[in-house]
Protein backbone atom coordinates (compact mmCIF):
# COMPACT_ATOMS: atom_id res chain seq x y z
CA UNK A 1 0.00 0.00 0.00
CA UNK A 2 0.87 3.59 -0.66
CA UNK A 3 0.67 6.24 1.25
CA UNK A 4 -0.17 9.98 0.58
CA UNK A 5 -1.19 12.88 2.45
CA UNK A 6 -4.56 14.83 1.08
CA UNK A 7 -4.28 18.06 -1.03
CA UNK A 8 -4.78 19.97 2.36
CA UNK A 9 -2.69 18.02 4.55
CA UNK A 10 -0.18 18.35 2.19
CA UNK A 11 -0.12 22.19 2.60
CA UNK A 12 -0.22 21.65 6.05
CA UNK A 13 2.98 19.32 6.09
CA UNK A 14 4.77 22.25 3.87
CA UNK A 15 3.50 24.90 6.30
CA UNK A 16 5.30 22.98 9.56
CA UNK A 17 8.54 21.88 7.88
CA UNK A 18 9.01 25.64 7.22
CA UNK A 19 9.06 26.82 11.06
CA UNK A 20 12.01 24.29 12.23
CA UNK A 21 15.92 25.22 10.57
CA UNK A 22 16.16 20.78 10.14
CA UNK A 23 13.40 18.48 8.99
CA UNK A 24 13.80 15.99 12.09
CA UNK A 25 12.16 18.61 14.89
CA UNK A 26 9.06 18.81 12.07
CA UNK A 27 8.74 14.85 13.37
CA UNK A 28 6.07 15.49 16.47
CA UNK A 29 3.50 17.79 14.95
CA UNK A 30 4.03 15.67 11.30
CA UNK A 31 2.98 12.45 13.77
CA UNK A 32 -0.22 14.56 14.82
CA UNK A 33 -0.78 15.01 11.19
CA UNK A 34 -0.47 11.68 10.10
CA UNK A 35 -2.43 10.48 12.54
CA UNK A 36 -5.14 12.86 11.56
CA UNK A 37 -4.92 10.98 8.10
CA UNK A 38 -4.65 7.88 8.69
CA UNK A 39 -6.11 7.06 11.87
CA UNK A 40 -3.17 5.48 13.71
CA UNK A 41 0.70 4.91 13.16
CA UNK A 42 1.09 1.93 11.60
CA UNK A 43 4.64 0.74 10.75
CA UNK A 44 3.48 2.19 7.40
CA UNK A 45 2.77 5.57 8.47
CA UNK A 46 6.13 5.13 10.27
CA UNK A 47 7.85 4.51 7.41
CA UNK A 48 5.89 7.01 4.61
CA UNK A 49 6.84 9.77 7.81
CA UNK A 50 10.13 9.50 7.35
CA UNK A 51 10.37 9.38 3.97
CA UNK A 52 8.40 12.63 4.01
CA UNK A 53 11.09 14.07 6.54
CA UNK A 54 14.85 12.00 5.37
CA UNK A 55 14.61 11.05 9.03
CA UNK A 56 15.85 7.47 9.60
CA UNK A 57 12.69 4.96 9.85
CA UNK A 58 14.22 3.73 13.55
CA UNK A 59 14.11 6.98 14.43
CA UNK A 60 10.18 7.80 13.61
CA UNK A 61 9.72 4.36 15.57
CA UNK A 62 12.05 5.58 18.79
CA UNK A 63 9.44 8.60 18.58
CA UNK A 64 6.12 7.54 17.97
CA UNK A 65 6.49 4.72 20.53
CA UNK A 66 7.94 6.95 23.32
CA UNK A 67 5.35 9.39 23.29
CA UNK A 68 2.00 7.64 24.63
CA UNK A 69 -0.80 10.31 22.52
CA UNK A 70 0.42 8.15 18.97
CA UNK A 71 -1.99 5.25 18.83
CA UNK A 72 -0.03 2.51 17.16
CA UNK A 73 -3.36 0.43 16.63
CA UNK A 74 -7.15 1.84 16.15
CA UNK A 75 -8.47 3.16 18.43
CA UNK A 76 -11.93 4.48 19.09
CA UNK A 77 -13.98 7.10 17.63
CA UNK A 78 -14.58 8.88 21.39
CA UNK A 79 -11.11 8.63 23.14
CA UNK A 80 -12.81 9.18 27.00
CA UNK A 81 -9.61 9.90 29.13
CA UNK A 82 -10.52 9.80 33.02
CA UNK A 83 -8.17 11.87 35.07
CA UNK A 84 -7.17 9.70 38.57
CA UNK A 85 -4.17 11.78 39.83
CA UNK A 86 -4.41 13.98 42.90
CA UNK A 87 -7.12 16.10 42.90
CA UNK A 88 -9.32 14.09 40.80
CA UNK A 89 -8.16 11.23 43.25
CA UNK A 90 -9.38 13.41 46.18
CA UNK A 91 -13.12 13.81 44.17
CA UNK A 92 -13.96 10.50 42.46
CA UNK A 93 -11.66 10.57 39.14
CA UNK A 94 -10.87 6.21 40.75
CA UNK A 95 -14.52 5.48 40.96
CA UNK A 96 -15.63 7.04 37.69
CA UNK A 97 -12.84 5.21 35.93
CA UNK A 98 -13.90 1.77 37.42
CA UNK A 99 -17.17 2.35 37.08
CA UNK A 100 -16.63 2.86 32.96
CA UNK A 101 -14.44 -0.11 32.38
CA UNK A 102 -17.82 -1.85 33.82
CA UNK A 103 -20.20 0.30 31.79
CA UNK A 104 -18.54 -0.11 28.43
CA UNK A 105 -16.69 -3.54 29.31
CA UNK A 106 -13.06 -2.75 28.55
CA UNK A 107 -9.73 -2.75 30.06
CA UNK A 108 -7.57 0.44 30.45
CA UNK A 109 -7.22 1.54 26.76
CA UNK A 110 -9.60 -0.94 25.53
CA UNK A 111 -12.05 -0.54 22.78
CA UNK A 112 -15.71 -1.18 22.92
CA UNK A 113 -16.61 -3.92 19.95
CA UNK A 114 -18.82 -1.38 18.07
CA UNK A 115 -15.56 0.66 17.83
CA UNK A 116 -17.27 3.87 19.77
CA UNK A 117 -15.45 4.11 22.37
CA UNK A 118 -11.73 3.67 23.76
CA UNK A 119 -11.54 4.43 27.54
CA UNK A 120 -8.06 5.47 29.29
CA UNK A 121 -7.12 5.98 32.18
CA UNK A 122 -4.49 9.34 32.49
CA UNK A 123 -3.00 11.81 34.42
CA UNK A 124 -3.52 14.91 35.13
CA UNK A 125 -5.67 17.28 32.44
CA UNK A 126 -4.63 20.49 33.60
CA UNK A 127 -8.19 20.69 34.79
CA UNK A 128 -7.86 20.17 38.68
CA UNK A 129 -10.59 22.74 39.62
CA UNK A 130 -12.90 20.87 37.77
CA UNK A 131 -12.38 18.21 39.03
CA UNK A 132 -12.98 14.75 38.58
CA UNK A 133 -12.15 15.79 34.95
CA UNK A 134 -12.87 13.55 31.66
CA UNK A 135 -11.80 14.79 28.50
CA UNK A 136 -13.20 13.43 25.22
CA UNK A 137 -11.94 13.31 21.88
CA UNK A 138 -13.86 12.91 18.85
CA UNK A 139 -12.20 11.88 15.62
CA UNK A 140 -15.33 13.05 13.45
CA UNK A 141 -15.24 16.70 14.87
CA UNK A 142 -11.62 17.97 15.06
CA UNK A 143 -12.71 21.79 14.48
CA UNK A 144 -14.31 21.12 18.33
CA UNK A 145 -12.11 18.14 19.62
CA UNK A 146 -12.90 18.37 23.31
CA UNK A 147 -16.17 18.63 25.09
CA UNK A 148 -15.49 19.07 28.46
CA UNK A 149 -17.82 18.85 31.06
CA UNK A 150 -17.48 20.18 34.63
CA UNK A 151 -18.22 18.85 37.36
CA UNK A 152 -19.02 15.30 36.51
CA UNK A 153 -19.49 14.67 39.71
CA UNK A 154 -21.77 11.87 39.89
CA UNK A 155 -22.54 8.47 38.35
CA UNK A 156 -25.54 8.93 36.61
CA UNK A 157 -24.18 12.32 34.99
CA UNK A 158 -20.94 9.85 33.88
CA UNK A 159 -23.47 7.19 32.31
CA UNK A 160 -26.06 10.59 30.52
CA UNK A 161 -22.83 11.66 28.91
CA UNK A 162 -22.08 8.22 27.43
CA UNK A 163 -25.61 7.87 26.47
CA UNK A 164 -25.55 10.75 24.46
CA UNK A 165 -22.51 10.26 22.63
CA UNK A 166 -24.14 6.64 21.85
CA UNK A 167 -26.99 8.47 20.36
CA UNK A 168 -25.47 11.23 18.51
CA UNK A 169 -23.50 8.11 16.90
CA UNK A 170 -26.25 5.96 15.92
CA UNK A 171 -27.99 9.47 14.34
CA UNK A 172 -25.26 9.51 12.21
CA UNK A 173 -23.82 12.75 13.84
CA UNK B 1 1.54 44.10 49.87
CA UNK B 2 -1.93 45.38 49.40
CA UNK B 3 -3.36 45.66 46.15
CA UNK B 4 -6.65 45.34 44.06
CA UNK B 5 -4.69 45.30 40.89
CA UNK B 6 -5.05 42.23 38.62
CA UNK B 7 -2.86 41.78 35.61
CA UNK B 8 -3.30 38.73 33.62
CA UNK B 9 -6.98 37.91 34.91
CA UNK B 10 -8.11 41.93 34.49
CA UNK B 11 -10.50 41.24 31.85
CA UNK B 12 -11.42 37.83 32.48
CA UNK B 13 -15.33 38.95 32.39
CA UNK B 14 -14.52 39.91 28.71
CA UNK B 15 -15.57 36.94 26.68
CA UNK B 16 -13.64 38.25 23.81
CA UNK B 17 -10.24 39.34 25.84
CA UNK B 18 -8.79 36.36 24.06
CA UNK B 19 -9.39 37.26 20.20
CA UNK B 20 -6.99 40.53 19.27
CA UNK B 21 -9.66 42.50 19.08
CA UNK B 22 -10.66 42.09 22.71
CA UNK B 23 -7.01 42.49 23.64
CA UNK B 24 -6.38 45.58 22.02
CA UNK B 25 -9.56 47.01 23.44
CA UNK B 26 -8.33 46.92 26.93
CA UNK B 27 -4.98 48.37 25.34
CA UNK B 28 -3.22 45.61 24.29
CA UNK B 29 0.30 45.49 22.31
CA UNK B 30 1.18 48.96 23.58
CA UNK B 31 4.12 47.83 25.65
CA UNK B 32 5.00 46.17 22.59
CA UNK B 33 5.27 49.61 20.54
CA UNK B 34 7.00 50.63 23.80
CA UNK B 35 9.45 48.36 24.56
CA UNK B 36 11.05 48.62 20.37
CA UNK B 37 11.58 52.16 21.44
CA UNK B 38 13.47 50.57 24.00
CA UNK B 39 16.77 49.29 24.12
CA UNK B 40 17.43 45.58 25.09
CA UNK B 41 19.42 46.74 28.05
CA UNK B 42 16.06 48.73 29.16
CA UNK B 43 13.94 45.93 28.65
CA UNK B 44 16.12 43.85 30.71
CA UNK B 45 16.57 45.93 33.39
CA UNK B 46 13.17 46.06 34.15
CA UNK B 47 12.80 42.62 34.30
CA UNK B 48 15.23 42.46 36.63
CA UNK B 49 13.48 45.19 38.66
CA UNK B 50 10.29 43.28 38.96
CA UNK B 51 12.27 40.56 40.52
CA UNK B 52 9.88 38.19 38.29
CA UNK B 53 10.34 34.92 39.87
CA UNK B 54 10.12 31.86 37.09
CA UNK B 55 6.65 30.30 37.57
CA UNK B 56 7.58 27.03 35.92
CA UNK B 57 8.35 25.75 39.39
CA UNK B 58 11.52 27.02 40.41
CA UNK B 59 11.26 30.31 40.65
CA UNK B 60 14.30 31.49 39.38
CA UNK B 61 14.53 35.20 38.53
CA UNK B 62 13.81 35.67 34.94
CA UNK B 63 16.15 39.34 34.65
CA UNK B 64 19.48 36.81 35.69
CA UNK B 65 18.44 34.22 33.78
CA UNK B 66 18.06 36.25 30.94
CA UNK B 67 21.39 37.73 31.43
CA UNK B 68 23.14 33.87 31.11
CA UNK B 69 23.22 34.26 26.97
CA UNK B 70 26.68 34.90 25.68
CA UNK B 71 27.66 38.70 25.07
CA UNK B 72 28.49 38.15 21.56
CA UNK B 73 27.41 34.81 19.27
CA UNK B 74 27.21 34.54 15.63
CA UNK B 75 25.00 32.00 16.23
CA UNK B 76 20.73 32.57 16.28
CA UNK B 77 19.35 32.87 20.04
CA UNK B 78 15.75 31.14 20.61
CA UNK B 79 13.73 31.93 23.05
CA UNK B 80 11.15 28.60 24.23
CA UNK B 81 8.16 28.78 26.10
CA UNK B 82 7.20 25.91 28.30
CA UNK B 83 3.66 25.50 27.94
CA UNK B 84 4.02 21.57 28.73
CA UNK B 85 1.71 22.41 31.96
CA UNK B 86 1.66 19.02 33.21
CA UNK B 87 2.51 18.66 36.99
CA UNK B 88 -0.34 17.11 38.82
CA UNK B 89 -2.66 19.79 40.58
CA UNK B 90 -1.80 22.68 38.27
CA UNK B 91 -4.48 24.16 35.81
CA UNK B 92 -3.31 27.54 35.66
CA UNK B 93 -0.99 28.11 32.26
CA UNK B 94 -4.60 26.55 30.47
CA UNK B 95 -6.31 29.76 31.43
CA UNK B 96 -3.62 31.83 30.37
CA UNK B 97 -3.41 30.10 26.80
CA UNK B 98 -7.29 30.01 26.76
CA UNK B 99 -8.37 33.56 28.02
CA UNK B 100 -5.87 35.71 27.70
CA UNK B 101 -3.46 34.27 24.64
CA UNK B 102 -2.39 37.45 23.67
CA UNK B 103 -0.44 38.33 26.36
CA UNK B 104 1.84 35.53 26.30
CA UNK B 105 2.25 36.49 22.37
CA UNK B 106 3.11 39.98 23.31
CA UNK B 107 5.41 38.85 25.91
CA UNK B 108 6.98 37.08 23.52
CA UNK B 109 7.63 39.29 21.03
CA UNK B 110 8.84 41.89 24.00
CA UNK B 111 11.35 39.07 25.55
CA UNK B 112 12.72 38.41 21.63
CA UNK B 113 13.52 42.22 21.38
CA UNK B 114 15.58 41.87 24.66
CA UNK B 115 17.24 38.92 23.58
CA UNK B 116 17.65 39.31 20.65
CA UNK B 117 15.97 36.62 19.13
CA UNK B 118 13.65 36.10 16.09
CA UNK B 119 11.72 33.07 16.80
CA UNK B 120 10.14 31.47 19.17
CA UNK B 121 8.52 27.95 19.57
CA UNK B 122 5.40 27.61 22.41
CA UNK B 123 5.83 24.22 23.38
CA UNK B 124 2.45 23.47 23.76
CA UNK B 125 1.24 19.74 25.97
CA UNK B 126 -0.35 17.98 23.18
CA UNK B 127 -3.63 16.98 25.17
CA UNK B 128 -4.71 20.87 25.80
CA UNK B 129 -6.59 21.02 22.39
CA UNK B 130 -8.43 24.07 23.25
CA UNK B 131 -5.12 25.72 24.24
CA UNK B 132 -3.05 24.80 21.50
CA UNK B 133 -6.30 26.20 19.01
CA UNK B 134 -6.32 29.41 20.84
CA UNK B 135 -2.36 30.00 20.44
CA UNK B 136 -2.55 28.97 16.86
CA UNK B 137 -5.30 31.48 16.29
CA UNK B 138 -3.62 34.03 18.15
CA UNK B 139 -0.54 33.76 16.89
CA UNK B 140 -2.48 34.05 13.08
CA UNK B 141 -4.29 37.10 14.19
CA UNK B 142 -0.90 38.84 15.74
CA UNK B 143 0.85 38.15 12.12
CA UNK B 144 -1.82 39.32 9.73
CA UNK B 145 -1.75 42.62 11.75
CA UNK B 146 2.06 42.78 11.73
CA UNK B 147 2.66 42.03 15.37
CA UNK B 148 4.34 39.30 14.51
CA UNK B 149 6.45 38.80 10.93
CA UNK B 150 9.28 40.06 8.85
CA UNK B 151 8.84 43.86 9.45
CA UNK B 152 7.21 43.88 13.20
CA UNK B 153 5.34 47.13 12.89
CA UNK B 154 7.48 48.59 10.24
CA UNK B 155 10.77 48.48 12.04
CA UNK B 156 12.47 45.89 9.70
CA UNK B 157 12.81 43.74 12.93
CA UNK B 158 11.42 40.07 12.26
CA UNK B 159 9.94 37.86 14.51
CA UNK B 160 8.09 34.54 13.98
CA UNK B 161 6.60 32.49 17.22
CA UNK B 162 5.15 28.80 15.94
CA UNK B 163 3.08 26.77 18.67
CA UNK B 164 4.56 23.28 18.67
CA UNK B 165 2.03 20.08 20.06
CA UNK B 166 3.80 18.00 22.29
CA UNK B 167 2.84 14.23 22.36
CA UNK B 168 1.52 13.49 25.64
CA UNK B 169 5.09 12.61 28.04
CA UNK B 170 5.55 14.48 31.42
CA UNK B 171 8.98 14.83 31.36
CA UNK B 172 9.17 17.16 28.01
CA UNK B 173 8.19 19.92 30.67
CA UNK B 174 11.64 19.22 32.13
CA UNK B 175 13.33 22.17 29.74
CA UNK B 176 15.81 19.89 27.89
CA UNK B 177 13.71 17.15 27.89
CA UNK B 178 11.58 19.67 26.04
CA UNK B 179 14.60 21.17 24.08
CA UNK B 180 14.85 17.34 22.61
CA UNK B 181 11.55 16.76 21.94
CA UNK B 182 11.43 20.38 20.26
CA UNK B 183 13.84 18.85 17.95
CA UNK B 184 12.08 15.37 17.03
CA UNK B 185 13.56 13.26 19.10
CA UNK B 186 12.31 11.38 22.30
CA UNK B 187 11.99 13.68 25.46
CA UNK B 188 15.25 12.39 27.35
CA UNK B 189 16.84 15.10 29.95
CA UNK B 190 20.50 16.51 28.89
CA UNK B 191 23.37 16.55 30.98
CA UNK B 192 23.84 20.11 32.70
CA UNK B 193 26.23 22.03 32.07
CA UNK B 194 25.89 23.14 29.22
CA UNK B 195 22.99 24.57 30.28
CA UNK B 196 20.13 25.72 27.81
CA UNK B 197 20.99 29.42 28.01
CA UNK B 198 25.09 28.55 26.26
CA UNK B 199 23.67 25.69 24.27
CA UNK B 200 20.15 24.87 23.87
CA UNK B 201 17.95 24.25 21.18
CA UNK B 202 19.73 23.29 17.65
CA UNK B 203 22.96 23.70 20.16
CA UNK B 204 22.18 27.38 19.69
CA UNK B 205 21.97 29.53 22.76
CA UNK B 206 18.22 29.16 24.26
CA UNK B 207 16.12 31.20 27.17
CA UNK B 208 13.36 28.41 28.73
CA UNK B 209 10.94 30.40 30.36
CA UNK B 210 7.07 29.06 31.53
CA UNK B 211 4.01 30.65 30.06
CA UNK B 212 2.70 32.96 33.14
CA UNK B 213 6.73 34.14 33.32
CA UNK B 214 6.44 35.62 29.93
CA UNK B 215 2.85 36.65 30.55
CA UNK B 216 3.83 39.17 32.71
CA UNK B 217 6.23 40.96 30.95
CA UNK B 218 4.16 43.49 28.68
CA UNK B 219 2.71 44.23 31.94
CA UNK B 220 6.41 45.23 33.81
CA UNK B 221 7.05 46.91 30.21
CA UNK B 222 3.73 49.49 30.39
CA UNK B 223 4.27 49.88 34.12
CA UNK B 224 7.51 49.75 35.27
CA UNK B 225 9.44 47.13 37.03
CA UNK B 226 9.26 48.48 40.44
CA UNK B 227 5.61 48.90 40.44
CA UNK B 228 5.83 45.36 39.60
CA UNK B 229 7.74 44.28 42.56
CA UNK B 230 6.20 46.49 45.08
CA UNK B 231 3.26 44.57 44.86
CA UNK B 232 5.07 41.47 46.07
CA UNK B 233 7.14 40.61 49.12
CA UNK B 234 11.14 40.92 49.29
CA UNK B 235 12.46 38.94 46.48
CA UNK B 236 9.32 37.96 45.22
CA UNK B 237 7.57 40.31 42.86
CA UNK B 238 4.51 41.34 41.59
CA UNK B 239 1.30 39.19 41.70
CA UNK B 240 0.80 35.40 40.37
CA UNK B 241 -1.69 33.12 39.73
CA UNK B 242 -2.70 30.81 42.34
CA UNK B 243 -4.94 27.59 42.12
CA UNK B 244 -7.00 25.57 44.56
CA UNK B 245 -8.39 22.22 43.93
CA UNK B 246 -9.71 18.94 46.00
CA UNK B 247 -11.53 18.57 48.97
CA UNK B 248 -12.46 22.70 49.22
CA UNK B 249 -15.99 24.79 49.16
CA UNK B 250 -14.75 26.47 45.66
CA UNK B 251 -11.90 25.08 43.87
CA UNK B 252 -10.47 27.70 40.83
CA UNK B 253 -7.55 29.85 40.08
CA UNK B 254 -6.90 33.50 41.76
CA UNK B 255 -4.21 36.27 41.11
CA UNK B 256 -3.12 37.64 44.11
CA UNK B 257 0.25 39.20 45.42
CA UNK B 258 3.22 37.04 46.01
CA UNK B 259 3.27 36.68 49.37
CA UNK B 260 -0.53 36.13 50.32
CA UNK B 261 -0.88 33.35 52.63
CA UNK B 262 -2.71 29.87 52.16
CA UNK B 263 -5.08 30.60 54.44
CA UNK B 264 -6.56 33.01 52.52
CA UNK B 265 -6.42 31.06 49.33
CA UNK B 266 -8.43 28.45 51.11
CA UNK B 267 -10.72 29.80 53.76
CA UNK B 268 -11.35 33.30 52.37
CA UNK B 269 -11.03 32.35 48.55
CA UNK B 270 -11.44 28.97 48.22
CA UNK B 271 -14.81 28.80 51.10
CA UNK B 272 -13.03 26.59 53.34
CA UNK B 273 -13.56 22.63 53.23
CA UNK B 274 -16.75 21.25 51.46
CA UNK B 275 -17.78 19.46 54.21
CA UNK B 276 -17.52 18.67 57.98
CA UNK B 277 -15.04 17.17 57.85
CA UNK B 278 -11.51 19.45 58.94
CA UNK B 279 -8.54 19.96 56.81
CA UNK B 280 -6.12 16.76 56.87
CA UNK B 281 -3.56 18.51 54.61
CA UNK B 282 -2.45 20.28 51.57
CA UNK B 283 0.15 19.91 48.92
CA UNK B 284 1.46 23.55 47.95
CA UNK B 285 1.95 23.38 44.46
CA UNK B 286 1.74 20.12 42.53
CA UNK B 287 2.71 16.75 43.54
CA UNK B 288 6.10 16.91 43.97
CA UNK B 289 6.18 18.98 46.95
CA UNK B 290 5.54 17.83 50.43
CA UNK B 291 2.14 18.33 52.27
CA UNK B 292 1.49 20.85 54.71
CA UNK B 293 -0.77 20.47 57.92
CA UNK B 294 -3.57 22.58 58.72
CA UNK B 295 -1.24 24.74 61.32
CA UNK B 296 1.37 26.01 58.58
CA UNK B 297 -1.53 27.51 56.86
CA UNK B 298 -0.38 31.09 57.89
CA UNK B 299 2.55 30.40 55.32
CA UNK B 300 2.82 33.55 53.05
CA UNK B 301 2.97 31.86 49.42
CA UNK B 302 6.44 32.88 48.20
CA UNK B 303 9.17 31.18 46.85
CA UNK B 304 11.44 31.75 50.34
CA UNK B 305 8.92 31.54 52.42
CA UNK B 306 7.07 28.07 51.37
CA UNK B 307 11.01 26.87 51.48
CA UNK B 308 11.32 27.86 54.97
CA UNK B 309 8.85 25.51 55.92
CA UNK B 310 10.10 22.64 54.12
CA UNK B 311 8.50 22.34 51.36
CA UNK B 312 7.92 24.45 48.09
CA UNK B 313 5.56 26.72 46.41
CA UNK B 314 6.07 25.06 42.62
CA UNK B 315 3.23 25.68 40.56
CA UNK B 316 1.30 27.84 43.04
CA UNK B 317 -1.74 25.58 42.81
CA UNK B 318 -2.53 23.91 45.63
CA UNK B 319 -4.46 20.35 46.70
CA UNK B 320 -6.64 20.22 49.37
CA UNK B 321 -7.28 16.80 51.22
CA UNK B 322 -9.88 16.23 54.26
CA UNK B 323 -9.76 14.11 56.88
CA UNK B 324 -10.56 10.60 56.15
CA UNK B 325 -8.00 10.59 52.90
CA UNK B 326 -5.55 7.34 53.39
CA UNK B 327 -2.47 9.50 52.64
CA UNK B 328 -0.83 5.95 51.63
CA UNK B 329 -3.11 5.79 48.80
CA UNK B 330 -2.56 9.08 47.87
CA UNK B 331 1.68 8.48 48.75
CA UNK B 332 0.81 5.21 46.43
CA UNK B 333 -0.81 7.68 43.53
CA UNK B 334 1.96 10.12 43.80
CA UNK B 335 4.65 7.26 43.49
CA UNK B 336 2.32 5.38 40.46
CA UNK B 337 2.94 8.99 38.15
CA UNK B 338 6.48 9.41 38.92
CA UNK B 339 6.94 5.74 37.98
CA UNK B 340 4.92 6.06 34.90
CA UNK B 341 7.04 9.34 33.13
CA UNK B 342 10.40 8.50 34.31
CA UNK B 343 12.21 8.33 31.23
CA UNK B 344 14.31 5.67 32.35
CA UNK B 345 17.98 7.22 31.72
CA UNK B 346 19.41 7.09 35.13
CA UNK B 347 19.23 3.85 37.20
CA UNK B 348 17.75 5.19 40.68
CA UNK B 349 15.24 6.97 39.20
CA UNK B 350 14.06 4.25 36.89
CA UNK B 351 14.34 1.78 39.77
CA UNK B 352 13.57 3.58 42.66
CA UNK B 353 10.59 5.11 41.15
CA UNK B 354 9.85 1.53 40.41
CA UNK B 355 10.57 0.25 44.10
CA UNK B 356 8.57 2.95 45.81
CA UNK B 357 5.97 2.46 43.87
CA UNK B 358 5.08 -0.88 44.67
CA UNK B 359 6.14 -0.79 47.76
CA UNK B 360 3.85 2.14 48.71
CA UNK B 361 0.99 -0.19 47.11
CA UNK B 362 1.93 -3.07 49.37
CA UNK B 363 1.87 -0.65 52.37
CA UNK B 364 -1.57 0.24 51.45
CA UNK B 365 -2.83 -3.36 51.66
CA UNK B 366 -1.24 -3.84 54.25
CA UNK B 367 1.60 -6.45 53.74
CA UNK B 368 4.75 -6.96 55.15
CA UNK B 369 7.36 -4.74 53.95
CA UNK B 370 10.72 -5.62 54.42
CA UNK B 371 12.95 -2.95 56.28
CA UNK B 372 10.06 -0.85 57.54
CA UNK B 373 8.97 2.60 56.41
CA UNK B 374 12.15 3.45 57.66
CA UNK B 375 13.55 2.00 54.27
CA UNK B 376 10.99 3.94 51.90
CA UNK B 377 12.85 7.10 53.79
CA UNK B 378 16.07 5.90 52.77
CA UNK B 379 15.38 5.13 49.24
CA UNK B 380 14.12 8.23 48.75
CA UNK B 381 17.26 9.58 50.11
CA UNK B 382 19.28 7.91 47.39
CA UNK B 383 17.31 8.84 45.09
CA UNK B 384 17.86 12.58 45.51
CA UNK B 385 20.30 14.60 44.00
CA UNK B 386 21.90 10.96 41.76
CA UNK B 387 20.02 12.14 38.57
CA UNK B 388 20.54 13.33 35.49
CA UNK B 389 17.22 16.00 35.93
CA UNK B 390 14.79 16.74 38.94
CA UNK B 391 12.18 14.31 38.18
CA UNK B 392 13.66 11.93 40.99
CA UNK B 393 14.07 14.21 42.97
CA UNK B 394 10.28 14.85 42.46
CA UNK B 395 9.21 11.68 43.27
CA UNK B 396 11.35 11.32 46.29
CA UNK B 397 10.44 15.02 47.82
CA UNK B 398 6.62 14.19 48.44
CA UNK B 399 7.20 10.70 49.89
CA UNK B 400 9.70 11.50 52.76
CA UNK B 401 7.20 14.70 53.16
CA UNK B 402 4.23 12.12 53.59
CA UNK B 403 6.72 10.26 56.02
CA UNK B 404 7.34 13.11 58.42
CA UNK B 405 3.84 14.09 58.59
CA UNK B 406 1.62 11.56 58.96
CA UNK B 407 4.42 8.65 59.09
CA UNK B 408 2.29 7.42 62.58
CA UNK B 409 -0.36 6.60 59.69
CA UNK B 410 2.21 5.08 57.61
CA UNK B 411 3.43 2.96 60.37
CA UNK B 412 -0.22 2.04 61.69
CA UNK B 413 -0.30 0.08 58.03
CA UNK B 414 2.38 -2.35 59.07
CA UNK B 415 1.15 -2.80 62.91
CA UNK B 416 -2.29 -3.43 61.90
CA UNK B 417 -1.51 -4.93 58.39
CA UNK B 418 -4.08 -2.72 57.00
CA UNK B 419 -5.28 0.49 56.16
CA UNK B 420 -6.63 1.97 59.92
CA UNK B 421 -9.26 4.41 57.87
C1 LIG C 1 10.12 16.73 35.66
C2 LIG C 1 9.96 18.21 35.44
C3 LIG C 1 8.80 18.70 34.86
C4 LIG C 1 8.62 20.05 34.62
N1 LIG C 1 7.45 20.49 34.06
C5 LIG C 1 7.31 21.81 33.80
C6 LIG C 1 6.12 22.31 33.15
O1 LIG C 1 5.20 21.54 32.82
N2 LIG C 1 6.03 23.64 32.90
C7 LIG C 1 7.03 24.51 33.23
O2 LIG C 1 6.92 25.69 32.96
N3 LIG C 1 8.15 24.08 33.84
C8 LIG C 1 8.31 22.76 34.13
N4 LIG C 1 9.48 22.33 34.72
C9 LIG C 1 10.54 23.33 35.00
C10 LIG C 1 11.39 23.59 33.77
O3 LIG C 1 12.45 22.64 33.73
C11 LIG C 1 12.01 24.99 33.78
O4 LIG C 1 12.62 25.18 35.01
C12 LIG C 1 11.01 26.10 33.54
O5 LIG C 1 10.29 25.89 32.36
C13 LIG C 1 11.73 27.41 33.46
O6 LIG C 1 10.81 28.48 33.31
P1 LIG C 1 10.67 29.62 34.41
O7 LIG C 1 12.06 30.01 34.83
O8 LIG C 1 9.94 30.71 33.74
O9 LIG C 1 9.93 29.00 35.55
C14 LIG C 1 9.65 20.96 34.99
C15 LIG C 1 10.81 20.47 35.59
C16 LIG C 1 10.97 19.12 35.82
C17 LIG C 1 12.21 18.62 36.46
S1 LIG D 1 15.92 11.61 36.70
FE1 LIG D 1 14.44 10.16 35.82
S2 LIG D 1 13.36 11.37 34.28
FE2 LIG D 1 15.22 12.53 34.79
S3 LIG D 1 16.74 11.89 33.29
FE3 LIG D 1 16.95 10.50 35.04
S4 LIG D 1 15.61 8.73 34.56
FE4 LIG D 1 15.04 10.41 33.19
S1 LIG E 1 -5.45 16.07 38.91
FE1 LIG E 1 -7.04 15.55 37.55
S2 LIG E 1 -7.06 17.26 36.19
FE2 LIG E 1 -5.42 17.72 37.51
Amino acid sequence: MTLAFSQSARQRFDEIVARYPNRQAALLPVLHLAQQEFDHISPEVMQFVAEQLGVPPVKVQHVATFYTMYNKKPVGRFHVQVCTNIACHLTGGPEIFAHLKKKLGVANKGTTADDLFTLEEVECLAACGYSPAIQITDKKDRETPIFFRENLDSLPKVDALIDELRAKAKGGA
Amino acid sequence: MKTDVKILTAHLDDPAWHTLAGYERHGGYNALRKALKMTPDEIKAEVKAANLRGRGGAGFPAGIKWGFLPKETTKPIYLVINADEGEPGTFKDRLIMERNPHSLIEGCLIACWALRANTTYIYIRGELFSSIQRIERAIAEARAKGYIGKNVLGTGWTCEIHAHPGAGAYICGEETALIESLEGKAGQPRNKPPFPAIQGLFDCPTIVNNVETIAYVPWIIENGGQTFASFGTERNGGLKIYGLSGHVKRPGLWELPMGTTFSYLVNELGGGMRGAKPMKGLIPGGSSCPPLLPNELDTPMDFDAVKKVGTMLGTGCATVFEEGVCTVRLGARIAKFYEHESCGQCTPCREGTGWLHRNIEKLERGERLEGGIQLLDSICGRILGNTICALGDAAAMPIQGFLKKFGDEWQRHIDLGRCPL
